[in-house]
C-alpha cells in the first residue's frame, strides 16, 4: 500500500505515485548480516514509507553502510528479507533491483563524458527497454538541468569539482528511474561550505522527484536537518527511529542521548521516587522509576542556576571555555569529582565563581547498566 | 625589469624552490648522451659511410627484407598474444586470493632474470620434433622449433612480464565502487568488463604491448636457438647483423641496424601518440 504524499515545492510537483511508479516503500524484515562470522547487523527491522527521506545515522562501525548496501543488493543478508513494495527483493540481483546508488567517492566512470556517465544505465539495457540514442541524450541533458550542471555534457569527470562530480553521480543514479535512491555518505568527501549547499539542494531534488531516499551519514546535523525521519544506529542495532524532534527531545536510550546533540550525565540513585546524588537529594522527583542506581542525562544548555543549595547539583568550576555565544563550564561534582558540562550566558557571574549550583530543566533517567 | 616578458613563447617550467634542477637535468642529459645518443649516432654515422645506392641495395635485398619481416612480424604477433594472456594473468593475480599466488606472482618475473640463451635452449628442447611438446604436435603436422612459430613462442616467453607488470598496478588501482556503480545501473558482468574495466586499462595495455614488442624486436639470445636460422625463412634481423659482422661487413651490418632503428622509432612514436591521446581523454 502506497501512501500518497503531496509535496508542495516550486517545481510544480504532484504526488509521488503519479510519477510513473518510481516511488516505492521499502521494508527491512529481521535482517542479520555477518562478515566472516562477525555480526555487522543484528536482527534489524525497518519500514520506510514511500517518498520518504530517511537518514541512517551512527558512528563508524554501527552497521549503517551495511544496511544501505543490503537494501541495494551489494551485499546479501545472512538472514531476513528485504521487500520493495510487496515484492521480496532479497533474491534479486543488484541489476534487477533497480536502485540508484550514490557513493561517497562518486565512483564516476573516468573515461566517459558526463553525458555518457548519466546515460550509461540506459545504454546497457537490452531490447525494447533500451531507449534510442537521441532519447538517452535528451534525458541526460534533462537530468543535468535538474542537478544544475547544464552545458557540461562534454566534460570528463576529471575536469569537475568534487561537488559537481557528486551531482553527476546523483544524475546518473536517477537516470534509470530507480525505485529507491540510496546515498552512502554522499557529502562526506566535500568541504563544509559545499556540503551545506548540496544538503539543501538534495532536499529540493527529493521534494521535486519524490523518490524514496535513504542516505547514510555520521553527521547528526545533516541527518536532523535533511531527513523526514532519522534512524539512529549503534553496534549493528537500530537504537531509535523518529523525526528530528523525537530523537532530540525524547531519546530512548543512553546512547541516543549521548550521540545526538550535547549532553551531560551523572550517576545517581533513586530512592522512593526521589533522585539522590551521593548523599544528597537534588530536588528532582521520579515517582515512576524503580529504586536503585541510575544515570541522569540532561542537556548542558537546559539548566536552571540556583543561588543556595538545598536540593540541587553543586560543583566547583574546573574549566571554562567560550563557545560562540555561550560559555561552557566544566564542574567537578561531589567527592568523586564527577565532571559535567553546563552552559552559561557569557555575562553570567556564576561563570567566575568557584562554586556553581544548578538543577537540570529537562532531564531523563536511565537505569544503570 | 626583473621578470621575463610574459609573451615569451618557450620557457623552462618554473622549477620548485627545492634546489637541484640544474644539477639533475645536467646529469641526466650527460648520461643519456653517453649511454644512448653517442652509440646511436655512431651507428648512423657508420652506415652513412655507405653510399646511398649501396645502402639501398642492402635495404632492398631479399634476405634483409625477409629478416626484418620475420623480426617485426613475430614480435608483433608475440606482443599481441602477450597482451591477451598477460592481462589475464594480471587479472588472476590482482583479483583472486589463492594458495601459491605469491609464487605465481614471482614466476612472472623469471623471463626477466633468466639468461635468454637458457630460455632458448629450454624451449628448443621442449619444442624440437623429438621434445616433450614437439613430439605431441608432430603428428598434428605442427612444427614449432626451427620455424617462425618457434620464434613467436620464444618472444612470448620473453615478453610476458612486460605486459603483466605494466597492467597489474593499474588493475590494482581500479576502484571496486566503480564496478558496483555499474552493477546498480543494470550492467551485467560482461558489460562491466568491456565498458568499464577495459577502457580504464587500455593505456596500460598499450604500454605493455609496446614494451613487449620492442623487447621482441631486439631479442637475440633465446631466438637463435629455436629459430633454426634458415635464411629467408627463420632468420631474424639481429642475427643477420651478427652474420654481417662476422663477415667483417660493417657497413652492411650498420645499414640493417639503422633500418631497424628507424622502424622501431616509428612504432614507438605511434604507440606514444596513442597514449597521449588516451591520457588526454581519460585525464
Amino acid at each position: 500500500m502506497h501512501v500518497a504524499q503531496k509535496w508542495d515545492t516550486g517545481f510544480g510537483i504532484t504526488t509521488c505515485i503519479d510519477k510513473k511508479g518510481v516511488c516505492m516503500e521499502v521494508r527491512v524484515a529481521n535482517v542479520r548480516k555477518e562478515f566472516d562470522r562477525f555480526p555487522a547487523l543484528h536482527d534489524v527491522s525497518l519500514d520506510i514509507k514511500s517518498g520518504e527521506l530517511i537518514a541512517l545515522l551512527g558512528p563508524s562501525g554501527s552497521g549503517k553502510t551495511t544496511l544501505l548496501r543490503l537494501i541495494a543488493g551489494l551485499e546479501r543478508p545472512t538472514r531476513g528479507k528485504i521487500f520493495f513494495g510487496d515484492e521480496d527483493a532479497s533474491q534479486k540481483s543488484i541489476q534487477e533491483r533497480n536502485v540508484g546508488f550514490v557513493f561517497q567517492h562518486y565512483a564516476l566512470f573516468r573515461h566517459m563524458t558526463v553525458a555518457d556517465n548519466i546515460g550509461f544505465g540506459l545504454k546497457v539495457r537490452h531490447g525494447p527497454s533500451r531507449p534510442p540514442v537521441q532519447e538517452i541524450r535528451r534525458r541526460a541533458s534533462e537530468l543535468l538541468d535538474l542537478v544544475q550542471l547544464s552545458g557540461l555534457e562534454k566534460r570528463y569527470p576529471a575536469q569537475l569539482s568534487g561537488g559537481q562530480r557528486q551531482r553527476v553521480a546523483l544524475a546518473r543514479a536517477m537516470a534509470i528511474e530507480p525505485k529507491v535512491l540510496l546515498l552512502d555518505e554522499p557529502f562526506g568527501a566535500l568541504d563544509a561550505q559545499v556540503r551545506r549547499e548540496l544538503r539543501r539542494w538534495l532536499r529540493e531534488i527529493h521534494d521535486a522527484t519524490g523518490h524514496t531516499t535513504v542516505f547514510v551519514t555520521h553527521d547528526q546535523e545533516e541527518a536532523l536537518e535533511l531527513a523526514d525521519r532519522v534512524v539512529v544506529m549503534s553496534q549493528g542495532r537500530i537504537e531509535q527511529v523518529g523525526t528530528a524532534d523525537d530523537i532530540y527531545d525524547t531519546p530512548n536510550s543512553p546512547f541516543v542521548y549521548g550521540f545526538i546533540g550535547e549532553s551531560s550525565s551523572l550517576p545517581v540513585k533513586v530512592e522512593n521516587g526521589e533522585i539522590w546524588l551521593a548523599d544528597r537529594p537534588i530536588g528532582l522527583s521520579a515517582p515512576h522509576e524503580p529504586s536503585g542506581d541510575a544515570t541522569l542525562f540532561f542537556r548542558p544548555h537546559d539548566v536552571e542556576l540556583l543561588d543556595g543549595c538545598s536540593g540541587c547539583i553543586a560543583g566547583t568550576v574546573a574549566a571554562s571555555r567560550r563557545v560562540a555565544g555561550t560559555r561552557r563550564v566544566e564542574l567537578e561534582i561531589g567527592g568523586e569529582r564527577q565532571r559535567v558540562e553546563i552552559e552559561l550566558p557569557v555575562d553570567h557571574p556564576a561563570a567566575q565563581k568557584s562554586r556553581v549550583a544548578f538543577r537540570p530543566g529537562r532531564w531523563k533517567l536511565f537505569p544503570a547498566a | 625589469m626583473t621578470t621575463a616578458p610574459a609573451q615569451a613563447g618557450w620557457r623552462f617550467r618554473q622549477p620548485s624552490v627545492i634546489p637541484g634542477f640544474g644539477l639533475t637535468l645536467g646529469f641526466s642529459l650527460a648520461y643519456l648522451t653517453l649511454i644512448i645518443l653517442i652509440p646511436l649516432s655512431g651507428l648512423l654515422w657508420r652506415s652513412a659511410a655507405l653510399g646511398w645506392p649501396e645502402f639501398w641495395a642492402i635495404a632492398t635485398d631479399r634476405r634483409t627484407i625477409n629478416a626484418l619481416e620475420i623480426s617485426f612480424g613475430t614480435a608483433f604477433i608475440a606482443a599481441a598474444v602477450n597482451v591477451v594472456f598477460g592481462t589475464l594473468v594480471a587479472w588472476v593475480l590482482v583479483r583472486y586470493r589463492f594458495p601459491g599466488r605469491r609464487i605465481v606472482d614471482a614466476m612472472v618475473d623469471l623471463p626477466f632474470a633468466l639468461p635468454t640463451a637458457v630460455a632458448g635452449i629450454a624451449l628448443t628442447t621442449l619444442y624440437a620434433p623429438n621434445g616433450w611438446i614437439g613430439k605431441l604436435l608432430m603428428p598434428l603436422g605442427i612444427k614449432v622449433a626451427y620455424t617462425p612459430l618457434g620464434i613467436v613462442i620464444a618472444l612470448i616467453f620473453i615478453g610476458l612480464p612486460f605486459v603483466v607488470r605494466t597492467v597489474q598496478p593499474i588493475m590494482e588501482e581500479i576502484d571496486k565502487e566503480v564496478e558496483e556503480a555499474a552493477a546498480t545501473l543494470g550492467a551485467n558482468r560482461f558489460q562491466i568488463i568491456t565498458r568499464i574495466l577495459f577502457p580504464g586499462l587500455a593505456p596500460a595495455i598499450v604500454t605493455g604491448f609496446a614494451l613487449a614488442f620492442a623487447r621482441g624486436v631486439g631479442e637475440y639470445g633465446s631466438v637463435i636457438f629455436i629459430a633454426g636460422n634458415l635464411p629467408y625463412k627463420s632468420e631474424i634481423a639481429p642475427l643477420l647483423i651478427v652474420i654481417r659482422l662476422e663477415e667483417y661487413n660493417y657497413p652492411a651490418a650498420t645499414a640493417i641496424a639503422a633500418i631497424m632503428l628507424a622502424l622501431s622509432f616509428v612504432m614507438l612514436l605511434v604507440v606514444n601518440l596513442v597514449q597521449t591521446w588516451s591520457r588526454k581523454r581519460y585525464g
